[in-house]
């Protein structure tokens, strides 16, 4: 992990995001277990987990435009590609496998957690191929 | 990309921190170009030029000229 400036300022939003989205998720789960959410606004309280999420998609953004150690934002830009594309994999293969019956049905936002896990495979793939895990 | 860098910043006595603080980059980045792992832009590599004072091709040694003399 190398700690630039701009990783400070990406941990920072990242730490801020995860415990916004901690009180979101608790908020919409006790508003809805209580049936305090009337109407339409159910579908507000629904998404109000997903925002901090995007907005941790949002942050990775800003920090490879804001890292200005080329060497660095390219580990992340690998890391990046990893977690698209082991995400989209498991994603895909498991849809087909749901096609034909023969698992369980996923919720979609298990694709961004797979993502995340990606994103932790790609710093592992970093460590092995360059001796520099990244972000 | 073969390179010079870790003699010229030897002959200055830097280490790999100094020369990164000098660049403005991190002393992963200093190891990764003087390890060839990772090949600077061409800003970047303009910037270790100037600093060291010599063209580029004194410090980077270009892969199609390294081909031909082993040919």
């Amino acid at each position: 992990m190398i700690r630039t400036p701009a990783w400070k300022r990406y941990n920072w939003r990242v730490v801020r995001l995860s415990a916004l989205y901690v009180v979101f998720l608790i908020g919409a789960v006790y508003g809805f277990k209580h049936q305090l959410v009337p109407g339409a606004l159910k579908y507000f309280v629904a998404m109000l987990p997903a925002l901090p999420i995007i907005g941790i998609f949002g942050a990775i953004g800003r920090y490879l435009i804001e890292e200005q150690d080329e060497y660095v934002r390219m580990l992340m830009v690998r890391q990046t590609l990893w977690a698209s594309a082991f995400a989209l994999s498991v994603a895909t293969t498991w849809g087909f496998l749901d096609n034909f019956g023969l698992v369980g049905h996923a919720d979609g936002y298990w694709i961004a957690i797979l993502w995340f896990l990606g994103l932790g495979l790609g710093g592992i793939y970093n460590k092995l191929t360059l001796g520099d895990g990244g972000c | 990309m073969e390179n010079r860098l870790r003699l010229l910043r030897a002959e200055r006595n830097w280490s790999q921190q100094d020369l990164g603080q000098r660049l403005e980059v991190s002393r992963q980045s200093v190891n990764a170009i003087e390890t060839g792992k990772y090949d600077p832009s061409l800003p970047l590599a303009f910037r270790i030029a100037e600093l060291f004072g010599v063209p580029i091709e004194e410090i980077f040694v270009s892969p199609s000229s390294r081909s031909s003399k082993a040919i």
